[in-house]
């Protein structure tokens, strides 16, 4: 709760900084904006997301009253390190490429018992998706500053790949608009905010490697699929189910661009 | 010992030879996939419906050239400009500009046809995230070129002279329907889609095209 509070007055703090930079000092906007995002880096809640997170992973629970310990994230059952990296793949037992997300779902429902459908279909910020991007956030973090390297050795693979490609570029909608558009060229912006370019390595771990992210604006931990489905939503798009395909092909997309980038999730942002 | 040895050697090596040896589906096989996989990953909510996801002619062009990374040809553009000129509609009364400070308040407006908002809203125009447009305002996005004095560098100095004609008549066409004049551009089709109504077009203009406003200044 203080940790909240502070975030806020820091942000306020900021914001008026940036005002009085941008009025007085004739610092240009981008500077001011550099500034306060390194003041965000300062203390960043994610770490109370990843703790929670690694409790969840150890802690016996569900009908079958067991952790997670056992799942295979795609490195062999119960490694973390350097398994979100790896993500999306595909999945022998399933028979599905799945990010991590989704994978966290198929053990939760095979270890512990819970109900897959029923955890794809909680809402973000409720019940079990609380402690699903909890996980995540932690099991993230156990990856932070090693290079992306999502293979492609499957045919399901280089499959989805080729699939995110296409959603990538997709124009659709009212307004016409693809991820493509504001993510398919170098150093541009929306309105203040800098957007990656994720159709190369750079822009790609940037962007897709920053998720799970805190993000003060709300003082809300955002997943990946959330990430996506906001995404969608400006877009002009129908509402993309939780761990669906599409939302992993693009995954598969950037996290393919991403390679040799380096992760930086958890992150924070606005 | 040895036997099974070889039968794991030669089982590795099938199912790697399997992996490798597949050619990837044709890409129509590929853009199959992808319209089943569509299907199957949105769901209707609010007012963005399901038919959203379907693409006219020009964006699933548009989308092909900007993904393969091969423009349309020269015929293919100029056909798509010719329609979409053609399908612009001009002011009921023939009257082009409205109210400048109405025009900034839809400019700076973000809001309007996600499954967030109401559909009874009037939807704002966006025009902040991607142009620079008055200088007061410092939040403003790059994607699109910087409409800061787009009338006095035009030389509009009265919108209703004969001479203003030309320039008044290309920024309604370009703010109704972008693709009139370049047939996969990024910006929103704000008349076609009826995005904004020719009442909101009308305010947008006099925000660019008014001597009077602080776009001119």
């Amino acid at each position: 709760m203080s940790q909240t509070t502070s975030l806020r007055n820091l942000f306020f703090c900021a914001v008026m900084a940036l005002f009085t930079h941008v009025v007085y000092a004739q610092k240009t906007a981008s500077d001011s904006i550099a500034e306060y995002r390194a003041m965000l880096q300062d203390g960043n809640p994610s770490e109370l997301f990843e703790a929670k997170g690694e409790d969840l992973w150890k802690q016996k629970r569900g009908p079958k009253n067991a952790s997670l310990e056992q799942c295979d994230l795609g490195k062999g059952q119960g490694v973390v390190k350097g398994a979100w990296v790896e993500l999306p793949r595909f999945f022998a037992d399933t028979a599905k490429v799945q990010d991590l997300e989704s994978r966290l779902v198929t053990c939760m429902q095979t270890l512990q018992g819970f109900d897959a459908q029923t955890l794809a279909k909680t809402p973000y910020g409720k019940g079990e998706q609380v402690n699903i991007t909890a996980l995540a956030t932690w099991i993230a973090s156990e990856s932070k500053g090693m290079p992306f390297n999502v293979p492609q050795a499957q045919m399901e693979e280089r499959k989805m790949y080729e699939v995110g490609k296409r959603l990538f570029f997709m124009r659709a909608g009212s307004h016409d608009f693809s991820c493509a558009t504001c993510h398919g060229q170098d150093d541009k912006r929306i309105r203040l905010q800098d957007l990656p370019n994720l159709t190369k390595a750079t822009g790609a771990a940037q962007g897709f490697g920053a998720w799970p992210a805190y993000r003060v604006s709300n003082g809300q931990m955002w997943s990946e699929q959330l990430r996506l489905n906001d995404c969608y939503r400006q877009q002009r798009f129908p509402y993309p189910l939780f761990a669906s395909d599409a939302t992993i092909a693009l995954g598969v997309y950037m996290g393919v661009n991403a390679k040799g980038g380096l992760a930086t999730a958890p992150a924070i942002k606005r | 010992m040895k036997r099974q040895n070889m039968v794991l050697v030669c089982l590795v090596a099938c199912g790697f030879l399997a992996s490798c040896a597949t050619p990837l589906p044709s890409s129509a096989e590929l853009d199959q996939l992808t319209q089943t996989i569509l299907a199957q990953s949105f769901r209707s909510e609010g007012q963005a419906g399901m038919d959203r996801l379907n693409q006219d002619e020009e964006n699933l062009a548009c989308s092909q050239a900007q993904r393969t990374g091969v423009e349309l040809d020269e015929k293919t553009s100029e056909e798509i400009q010719a329609r979409n000129l053609k399908a612009v509609q001009q002011p009921a009364d023939g009257k082009y500009l409205g109210d400048w400070k109405q025009g900034e308040l839809i400019a700076q407006d973000g809001r309007g046809k996600t499954w967030s908002d109401q559909a009874a809203i009037s939807n704002g125009g966006n025009c902040y995230n991607c142009h620079q447009i008055s200088k007061e305002e410092l939040s403003y996005g790059t994607l699109g070129p910087s409409l800061y004095n787009y009338g006095k560098l035009r030389g509009v100095t009265n919108p209703n002279s004969p001479e203003s004609k030309p320039i008044v008549q290309y920024t309604w066409n370009k703010i109704f329907n972008p693709r009139a004049y370049y047939a996969c551009s990024n910006m929103p089709r704000f008349g076609h889609k009826n995005i904004l109504t020719q009442e909101q077009i009308r305010h947008v203009m006099a925000l660019l095209l008014d001597p009077a406003s602080p776009v001119n200044q």
